[in-house]
């Protein structure tokens, strides 16, 4: 039983998906259930294989028997092993607290929505998991595709959004498998780390470069780097809400660790840094991304586009540790993809628990000033989204204080002082952000409007079921702060390779 | 210019994987309408797929199975000889995964469709915007 886990957790949500969806059919109040039974399992088998690498070192499972270079082995190291308990926490906690959303806004779509919900999960546990680049990107279309689907299914113009979505997608992903056919080319294998193995002998052909730019470029496009961001923020805007706070917290963090995962394991950092002079490249672009996406964000009124901006600069923050390569930022990068993932479920949960109680006043988006008086109003769910936003500006015993340290004497040993201005001058910009929306949640009155007599009336607290996840997440964000050491010096220390000092 | 002309014949599938690659994103970046934008991924995707299958191929290569014959009993066909069967699966897979893709997209076109009554971009945008 033991040994199988790295197998459970992506078997169990994989065949629970299908049974969800039949079972719709027969009992809609079956559904909910099932799905959080199987993400259950599947962040026990995560906690469990964290467990086993922290006592015995990386584990490795060979799906049906076969040895790796010629069948697909499933690897889990320090590294996959932290961002699985990630990803399968974020989303059970999010399918917990979203349950009245769906059962309000898809009463008669429950059993696709979640079957959708699970298989999404199921695509991003296998692609964090899987030791086989070809299966890395069937598994990204899983993920991909029923990420599409779940964004098309929100009202307003998601569809055509959720339609140029999958235009940007689609180009990302094929990029990416174009890649992984140049490399299958030169080396004659599909595993990562026999083609890292095989790769020191040919750094020099112009093959193993067109493969680096159709992966990079590809994963760019995936996980919203600045220039390549265009899809994100009107996805993310129109999505239903308890769908984004899963796809917004997941999608790009599991994005970065994919690219982290193919720079440093598979071409390995003495290709990536030192045989292309590209990093610093990367790192001036990140830094771009960072202020860029923050000046957008600046300038949005409704609150969903607002953070969908904040995650484009987020984006540039992991970006750029990695390529910083030295080993603060990198931890930096890698720490930051944990807390990242945990402050933007955080405040998307938030801004959904807003949207479930707070009718909309045009246009179906949330609009900041729509936030008028609900300090008074919804005092916890308005906590827990100044605590997120506490942690994205960066303030000490919040974990995204942590995580921006690391990235910022990363940049000073690197010497990028631009990269620095960058995220110095972000963390300003996110405190005019979110002090913005207190002041607007805290001191305005919102009779300014004309309908809003009757809107205030109906505003209360929202129920428990939705309150208790996003406080608990918001708790999180204080105890990741205090135990960031442990998690550094127990797992991170290890997930960065050798060769980097 | 006689070798350019030996060069472009002798691997001409992949020039024209580099041409079906750029049509697709062609259409993708150019078209207005969704469904032609549609069929550009899709021109995209099979671009990549003859990409892999020209990978695998070999000219008069035959099958990677046992050969039987009535004297010898049965012998391994050697490596050099039989098409390297891996990518040629490993395209059953992407085949697999860009119809997916374009049952969703077409999908999502259709409610794009019921919603503003065109499917032209600049029309629905122009709709938004009002």
């Amino acid at each position: 039983m033991n040994q199988h886990f790295p197998a459970l957790i992506i078997i169990v949500p994989l065949l629970a998906a299908f049974f969800i969806f039949a079972i719709s059919w027969i009992n809609r109040k079956l559904c909910f259930p099932i799905a959080v039974l199987a993400l259950a399992i599947s962040f026990l088998s995560a906690i469990a294989l964290l467990g086993m690498v922290l006592k015995n070192g990386p584990v490795e499972y060979r799906m049906g028997g076969w040895p790796p270079p010629w069948g697909i082995s499933y690897y889990v190291d320090y590294l996959s092993a932290l961002v699985l308990v990630v990803v399968c926490t974020v989303a059970l906690i999010n399918l917990i607290a979203c349950r009245q959303s769906v059962s309000r806004e898809f009463a008669d779509k429950i059993g696709p929505f979640f079957t959708l919900y699970v298989l999404f999960v199921t695509g991003l546990i296998g692609m964090v998991i899987t030791g086989d680049a070809f299966n890395l990107y069937v598994l990204l279309e899983i993920a991909s595709l029923t990420g599409y689907a779940l964004i098309g299914m929100g009202k307003g113009d998601a569809a055509l959004f959720g339609l140029n979505y999958i235009f940007m997608g689609t180009v990302g992903a094929s990029f990416y498998l174009l890649g992984i056919g140049y490399l299958y080319l030169i080396t004659g294998s599909l595993n990562i780390a026999d083609i890292a193995s095989i790769l020191p002998g040919i750094y020099g052909s112009k093959v193993v470069l067109v493969a680096f730019i159709f992966c990079i470029t590809g994963l760019f496009l995936k996980m919203a780097f600045f220039p390549l961001h265009g899809w994100l923020p009107n996805a993310y805007t129109n999505a239903p809400s308890a769908a984004i706070s899963l796809i917004a917290p997941l999608t790009t963090k599991v994005m970065i660790y994919v690219m982290i995962r193919i720079v440093l394991y598979l071409f390995t950092p003495s290709f990536s840094f030192e045989a292309l002079h590209v990093a610093s490249v990367f790192v001036w672009l990140s830094a771009v991304a960072i202020v860029m996406g923050s000046l957008l964000a600046l300038g949005q009124k409704s609150l969903k586009r607002m953070l969908a901006y904040i995650i484009v600069a987020e984006v540039g923050y992991m970006a750029g540790g990695l390529w910083l390569g030295n080993t603060e930022s990198i931890t930096g990068a890698i720490l930051h993809l944990v807390n990242d993932a945990a402050m933007t479920l955080c405040v998307f949960l938030a801004a959904g628990t807003l949207m479930f109680k707070i009718k909309p006043s045009l246009t179906g988006e949330l609009q900041l000033d729509d936030l008028a008086g609900s300090f008074t109003k919804m005092p916890y769910t308005m906590a827990a989204f100044i605590m997120g936003a506490l942690s994205i500006i960066g303030v000490p015993p919040f974990c995204g204080f942590f995580s921006k340290w690391y990235l910022l004497s990363g940049a000073v040993t690197a010497g990028h002082y631009e990269f620095l201005a960058a995220l110095l001058f972000s963390s300003l910009v996110n405190v005019v952000l979110f002090f913005r929306i207190i002041e607007i949640g805290y001191y305005e009155k919102p009779d300014h409007r004309a309908d809003a007599g009757h809107l205030i009336a109906r505003m209360d607290e929202a129920p428990l079921e939705m309150l208790i996840p996003l406080l608990l997440v918001a708790a999180g964000l204080l105890a990741m702060g205090f135990y960031t050491d442990d998690i550094v010096t127990h797992v991170i220390r290890f997930a960065i390779p050798a060769g980097i000092v | 210019m006689h070798d350019l002309i030996l060069t472009i014949i002798s691997k001409y599938n992949y020039w024209i994987y580099i041409v079906l690659l750029m049509i697709g994103l062609y259409a993708m970046m150019v078209k207005k309408n969704l469904v032609k934008k549609i069929i550009g991924m899709n021109i995209l995707q099979t671009a990549i797929i003859l990409f892999y299958i020209s990978i695998g191929a070999k000219k008069d290569g035959t099958l990677p199975i046992l050969l039987h014959t009535h004297h010898t009993g049965h012998h391994l066909v050697r490596a050099a000889d039989y098409i390297n069967p891996l990518p040629h699966v490993l395209m059953l897979t992407a085949i697999v995964v860009s119809v997916a893709t374009l049952g969703v997209a077409l999908a999502l076109a259709i409610k794009v469709y019921h919603q503003h009554g065109t499917l032209d971009e600049d029309e629905i945008h122009a709709r938004i915007r009002k």
